[in-house]
């Protein structure tokens, strides 16, 4: 094989599987509601991480919880307790467990699991009211756990 | 109207940026006394909870308590609510000799205001029957059996104008929905849909609606889920809404597969809901966002 063909092979695998070394959510290990072992591998992008919180249509963290270091964020809901010094309360292993399925850490809170993909009654597709066709991914990707995880750890009092 | 909503979209934004951070927002203290043809009309819209939701709250209040004031004054005067439209569509569709024999719904019925009192008692199992009992349930039977009619669209414009002109004849009148007897069993399975955590966000109704009504999702703030408004015009659709239209749009934003209006989960729904705001006036039509 020569080193060209080798690398065009190496980028496709790359391509179909995006996160070989990643945890499927019927996989993940938690400990006492903790998840100590990082989803993927990579580290976390803090950056990318706010922007899942405060998107609709990904996390939309700010719906439920307010985040007072976020001024500019608008409409944040107040239906979870503010998150602000959250990194003081709770280590990384205790906050990704948290994102991922807090009701392992919280028995019946409101708060959705974001790394789940069954144990649902009626799940649909998304939000068109539809069931879905396929298998049900989880809300966020393994990253998108990762990265919400970096930046929830640098919200210390 | 446009210019009223235009009023009234501008006043949400701003007191949704008021709002952030704010930990509670009690329902504003306001009393909905209705101008309109006749005269004014003070309704019902905070009492005390009925019976069997007394373990879970002492007050029960109409959502038009938890919209902002520019909404609320909307339905104070029939001449602004835009909800009067459709029941003006919906009285001429009553006059009109639409049936497949030239019957009209005032053929048999006289004046709407025949149906005064039924929009307070529904969902209703029907004695002869045993079948549980929507107003479009009865509307649907006219229209089919005695009119000859293909049925109309359970959230058509015929059928929501229909609903909105016989929800209207019941204004004042207090909700009275009978759980027991014949609809006991409907009741619990109303119930019981209200409390299951449905759709990848597992929420049920009594997740935002009893245990966190007053807060905030967003810029929502969460009502008691009331239907005795129902059918509301919803500003964030421009158009007038049945209960179990809502429900759809409520348990699709759970990430669920919903229920379709009719169905008989949804009629359970209805009459649980319904139950839930025995006591509080039926506002006729409503105006919500």
């Amino acid at each position: 094989m020569t080193r060209q063909l080798m690398l065009v092979t190496l980028a496709a695998m790359a391509a179909a599987t995006p996160a070989i070394s990643e945890i499927a959510p019927t996989a993940v290990a938690y400990t006492e509601g903790k998840i100590s072992e990082s989803l993927t591998g990579t580290p976390g992008d803090p950056v990318a991480g706010l922007k899942v919180m405060t998107t609709n249509a990904l996390g939309n963290c700010v719906a439920c919880h307010v985040i007072a270091a976020l001024p500019d964020v608008p409409f944040q809901g107040n239906i979870g307790p503010a998150l602000d010094g959250v990194a003081s309360r709770y280590d990384e292993a205790q906050l990704r467990g948290i994102v991922a399925n807090s009701k392992l850490t919280f028995e019946g809170t409101f708060m959705p699991a974001f790394y789940k993909t069954d144990g649902f009654v009626r799940p649909g597709n998304a939000y068109t009211g539809k069931a879905p066709e396929a298998d049900l991914p989880p809300i966020l990707t393994a990253q998108q756990i990762e990265d919400v995880v970096a930046y929830l750890v640098t919200l210390k009092e | 109207m446009r210019e009223h909503m235009i009023k009234t979209l501008v006043a949400s934004a701003a007191f949704g940026l008021a709002l952030t951070g704010m930990a509670y927002a009690e329902p504003v203290d306001d009393k909905l006394v209705i101008e309109g043809e006749e005269g004014t009309l003070e309704l019902v819209t905070s009492t005390k909870a009925p019976d069997h939701l007394q373990e879970v709250m002492d007050t029960i209040y109409s959502g038009w308590h938890y919209r902002e004031d520019d909404t609320r004054a909307m339905q104070k005067d029939d001449f602004d609510n835009p909800a009067m439209v459709f029941v003006d569509r919906g009285r001429d569709l009553w006059n009109k000799a639409i049936g497949k024999n030239s019957e009209s719904c005032a053929g048999c019925h006289n004046g709407p205001e025949s149906m005064k009192g039924l929009r307070a008692v529904t969902p209703r199992v029907d004695a002869k029957t045993g079948k549980l009992m929507t107003i479009e349930n009865y509307v649907d039977a006219c229209v089919t059996e005695r009119m000859g009619l293909e049925a109309w669209g359970w959230t058509g414009d015929k059928m929501k104008d229909t609903l909105a002109l016989i929800s209207m004849q019941s204004r004042g009148e207090v909700v009275n929905v009978a759980i027991d007897g014949p609809a006991a069993p409907f009741w619990e399975k109303g119930k019981e849909i209200y409390y299951t955590r449905f759709g990848q966000l597992e929420m049920s109704c009594a997740s935002c609606h009893e245990e966190n009504q007053g807060l905030f999702i967003r810029s929502d703030h969460l009502s008691q889920g009331q239907i005795n408004g129902f059918p509301t015009y919803r500003l964030k659709d421009a158009g007038i809404l049945s209960a179990q239209q809502r429900f759809v749009g409520c348990v699709r934003d759970t990430r669920a597969e919903t229920f379709k209006p009719n169905s008989d989960e949804f009629k359970a729904l209805e009459l649980y809901v319904a139950s839930r705001g025995n006591g509080l006036s039926v506002e006729g039509v409503s105006v919500r966002h």
